[in-house]
């Protein structure tokens, strides 16, 4: 499985051949507290780096989800609409939020690392 | 929250707060806990089905004492509190002289003495104005060094009659001087949940042993604010500053239930002349209870429409554990406040159906 990459914003990202499937982090889902529903994008919808896609809502509290990188939306998580606390059972893995198509692989490749999101985490905590 | 980390103020149980796992935030100056480890799902879930302790600490406490001091404080609330017996507590509202909502309070009777407690965002406020308010002979004394302690759910009583048991014996409303665990204790059988429960007043410097006592008794769990916005939420409280302000009325906010009949026929505390024209001819817009269809929380200042106009404003909402699905209360105009009736509400611009649904949202458990 490819490694993971990682956003200032709390998003992650993974790049496998054409797709990208887009997440939030595990610290992101903790700050958060208990995911009661997601607003997600439309299929085909196009996307620029940055732009707010998607919403997580709480038991406290709103946060957007942004795009990491360019792209166009491929799918959506619908196993979150049933089930949003899949996002803080497993937000890297049934968790996902949604998947890009037509991404820039060197963009991806140009966000943090586990190593470097850990360090900013830290730095900000 | 404008104040910055280093100029919070903190309440006895801060320690224990941390201790705990608490994760600290500010509020009305203070850093209090959100929530503790187990989030503010299963601690709103576990007020309602066993027992939780809540730090409202942060709460201004005061005693008014002196001849004429229920009649002097009668000047600035509609509440009934010459009427009030002995060992009997009642919630009221402090008012602006134009018949907006200064504060909600809870006043008691304990004898020889009124004990008041207030919001912590307020309490400044409302002491100068209750101060400037009394005669020669009342005196108000701030209760800096009190802390006040909050034991909600349905097996809250229970577990602390074990270390009291004349507690048991208290009604709804009713308050009393205990002494618990060693610790002299005022303890009202009230609350903001919505569940039974008790709050107790007990000495700052033995507040920590004392929550320490109450947290080993069995399926008491510590819970934070997050937790008790939701509870109240579900419960239909009001919560100052987003529910009820210097704007809106007691008619508007639904709590004409806090003015006292002799209250309505003599109309001499401060904004009566607002109160008794919009009693009579009916406010313009009133506090509701609203149920979002699905699952998406709409949250205060969202705007609430019907028929494509604006008709009124969110002031809090969220998610409900209890529901199960999201909650809101609101003011929307008189037209458009009987229950049933269909509402916009625009989460980020898009229109999400709503009705206007009863208070509270889940059924109020008191002791009465």
């Amino acid at each position: 499985m490819a490694e993971l990459r990682f956003t200032k914003d709390h998003e992650w990202i993974r790049l496998e051949g054409d797709i990208a499937t887009v997440g939030i982090t595990d610290h992101a889902q903790n700050a958060l507290g208990d995911v009661v529903f997601v607003d997600l994008p439309e299929a085909g919808r196009e996307v620029t780096e940055g732009e707010s896609v998607a919403v997580v809502e709480s038991v406290k509290a709103a946060s957007d989800v942004y795009a990491p990188v360019a792209g166009k939306v491929a799918e959506s998580n619908a196993a979150l609409s049933e089930n949003p606390g899949l996002i803080n059972s497993d937000p890297t893995g049934q968790g996902w939020f949604f998947k890009l198509e037509g991404v820039d692989a060197a963009a991806v490749a140009g966000l943090m690392d586990e190593a470097g999101y850990a360090a900013f985490v830290e730095s900000a905590a | 929250m404008a104040e910055s980390d280093s100029a919070l103020l903190e309440t006895p149980l801060a320690s224990l707060h941390r201790e705990l796992g608490g994760r600290m935030v500010p509020f009305a100056g203070y850093a209090m806990p959100v929530q503790y480890p187990a989030g503010i799902m299963q601690e709103h879930l576990h007020c309602r089905a066993a027992a939780s302790l809540f730090d409202v600490s942060h709460m201004g406490q005061a005693e008014l004492v002196g001849e004429g001091a229920a009649k002097a404080l009668e000047a600035l609330t509609p509440a009934d509190v010459q009427g009030l017996k002995p060992g009997r507590q009642r919630y009221g509202l402090l008012m602006t002289m134009a018949g907006g909502i200064f504060d909600d309070f809870m006043v008691a009777n304990l004898g020889d003495r009124l004990f008041l407690v207030v919001n912590a965002s307020r309490k400044e406020q409302d002491l100068a104005l209750i101060g400037a308010a009394l005669p020669a002979g009342v005196s108000l004394r701030p209760l800096p060094d009190r802390a006040l302690i909050a034991l909600q759910g349905p097996q809250a009583v229970a577990s602390i009659a074990t270390l009291a048991p004349g507690i048991a014996d208290l009604s709804f409303m009713g308050i009393g001087a205990f002494e618990i665990a060693g610790v002299p204790a005022i303890v009202s059988r009230s609350g903001y949940t919505g569940e039974d429960g008790v709050e107790i007043s007990v000495p700052a410097e033995s507040a920590e042993k004392f929550a320490r006592a109450l947290l080993a008794l069995p399926g008491v769990q510590p819970a934070g604010l997050g937790a008790r916005d939701s509870l109240r939420l579900e419960a239909g409280l009001c919560l100052y500053g987003n529910d009820i302000d210097e704007t809106t009325s007691p008619v508007e906010a639904n709590l004409v239930w806090t003015i006292g009949k002799r209250r309505r026929t003599e109309w001499n505390f401060a904004g009566a002349e607002r109160v008794r024209q919009e009693l009579d001819t009916g406010a313009r817009r009133l506090r509701v209870g609203i149920r979002p269809e699905g699952r998406q929380p709409a949250r205060g200042h969202t705007e609430v429409h019907a028929g494509g106009q604006k008709v009124g404003e969110v002031t809090s909402g969220g998610f409900g554990p209890s529901v199960n699905g999201p909650v809101a209360m609101g003011y929307v105009a008189r037209e458009h406040a009987a229950d049933g009736t269909p509402l916009d509400l625009m989460v980020r611009g898009k229109p999400l159906a709503a009705r206007v649904a009863p208070l509270p949202f889940t059924p109020h458990r008191y002791a009465r």
